[in-house]
């Protein structure tokens, strides 16, 4: 059995993670609101755009656009969305198990697969596959819309040249705050977007007056369009990875405090023992003199 | 009280303007435009530029980037990339933009690069522009 210094030190040093993980908790749900504020606001951009994209769609003649192009796909690029720091349970090893299982089933159709890796943690995990094509790393924590861009501007140049024909994004849909699901969204062929609100709609694009012609404006929102999906993944997954870590540092805490909780017992109950044992020592040496 | 139609201007990180307005001018695809109540529907992508719009007799002018606008129902709704108020522009942050991307574009010329050309060039266009929006207003 443990002395009652080991026990004392190790209460002392559970105590101290409790009190990490705590203040990592409020740390993640201050952040979390900040993330949910910021996916808000993106989404009055982004219900704007596929309305307006809808509108489009009726228009124009789709099979004229190189994003657009239906190819028989031999390669698949797998753009994976997942956090740069750890510490949030398992949110992160779900996105990437599904990319792991998305890659096996397209290779067992003979297909090829790399991946784009958005986030520290899934270019860790896929850098031993030798099929990441390209990282991008640190920017989960602060990212802007021109991060979105760089990266949707990579991967449709690829896309364009012909050395990928599907574009898959992976990421941690953001359900509430105590579910976080991995999601896929297809990227590229870029689908026509599907009219949102029926017939009316329709009539009216027909009217519209397009500045230069449809085509061309095409050609200016689909690249717009991509940079809105994946700029929607990464906040999705700003805002997941936050939620998932206060949940894991709730139970960590909660964790914290059961072994707490336990070792005090223990404690108290070796206390007692060597209390006991010292005067059964008196009354021996007592009883040891009178006779 | 004339006409007025309703201006959006909405960004990545939320909207900017939302207001009832007499007229709006935009830097259109071919060129700049104004739209006053009840334009027809229309929809039109964006250069970089000064976008204005007055409401009786009050003038604003708004820095926009990168994106297109809709007309329809009397609303007219800016999609752009970034939008910023004359006032608020950070001047000094543009004038050291406007020397980057100067530098950037001369050493993209030398190597003749034409991805980093193209990009040094709208830095420039949009360093330009907020400087012009903010001596405006």
């Amino acid at each position: 059995m443990a002395s009652l210094k080991d026990i004392k030190n190790k209460i002392v040093g559970v105590k101290k993670t409790a009190q990490i993980t705590k203040a990592m908790n409020m740390v993640a749900s201050a952040r979390l609101r900040g993330a949910q504020t910021k996916m808000e606001a993106f989404r009055a951009y982004s219900s704007k755009f596929d309305e307006a994209m809808s509108n489009l769609s009726g228009g124009a003649n789709i099979s004229a656009f190189p994003l657009m192009e239906v190819r028989n796909v031999a390669t698949v690029e797998i753009v994976v969305v997942t956090s740069d720091r750890g510490l949030c349970g398992s949110f992160n090893a779900n996105i990437n198990k599904l990319a792991e299982k998305k890659m096996k089933a397209y290779e067992a159709e003979g297909k090829k697969v790399s991946f784009v890796c958005v986030g520290k943690k899934s270019s860790q995990y896929f850098k031993k596959t030798g099929k990441v094509r390209k990282a991008y790393t640190d920017i989960m924590a602060s990212f802007q819309m021109f991060h979105a861009r760089e990266i949707a501007q990579d991967v449709a140049d690829n896309f364009v040249k012909g050395k990928a024909d599907k574009v898959e994004v992976l990421y941690g849909h953001f359900k509430s705050v105590a579910v976080q699901q991995p999601a896929v969204q297809e990227m590229l062929p870029v689908q026509p977007v599907a009219d949102v609100s029926g017939a009316s709609k329709k009539a009216i694009s027909g009217d519209y007056i397009y500045e230069p012609s449809t085509e061309e404006i095409m050609d200016v929102m689909q690249p717009l369009y991509l940079n809105v999906i994946l700029y929607h993944a990464m906040l999705e997954v700003g805002a997941s990875e936050h939620a998932a870590r206060m949940t894991a540092m709730e139970n960590a805490t909660s964790a914290c405090r059961d072994i707490v909780n336990n070792l005090t017992l223990v404690y108290n109950k070796a206390r007692q023992a060597a209390v006991t044992g010292e005067l059964m020592d008196i009354v021996g040496g007592a009883e040891a003199l009178k006779g | 009280m004339a006409q007025q139609i309703r201006l959006e201007v909405v960004t990545p990180n939320g909207a900017v303007v939302s207001e009832d307005v007499d007229i709006v001018n935009a830097p259109g695809y071919g060129g700049d435009f104004g739209v006053l109540a009840n334009h027809a529907p229309f929809l039109s992508t964006i250069r970089i530029g000064l976008l204005s719009y007055e409401q009786g007799k009050k003038r604003e002018n708004l820095m926009i980037s990168g994106g297109f606008c809709e007309v329809s129902n009397n609303k007219i709704t800016f999609l752009v990339e970034s939008a910023e108020i004359g006032q608020q522009i950070d001047v000094d942050r543009a004038m050291k933009a406007k020397e980057r991307a100067e530098q950037r574009l001369a050493k993209a010329a030398q190597h003749d690069d034409l991805i980093n050309r193209t990009r040094a060039e709208a830095a420039l266009q949009r360093a330009l522009a907020r400087m012009k929006v903010s001596k405006m207003s």
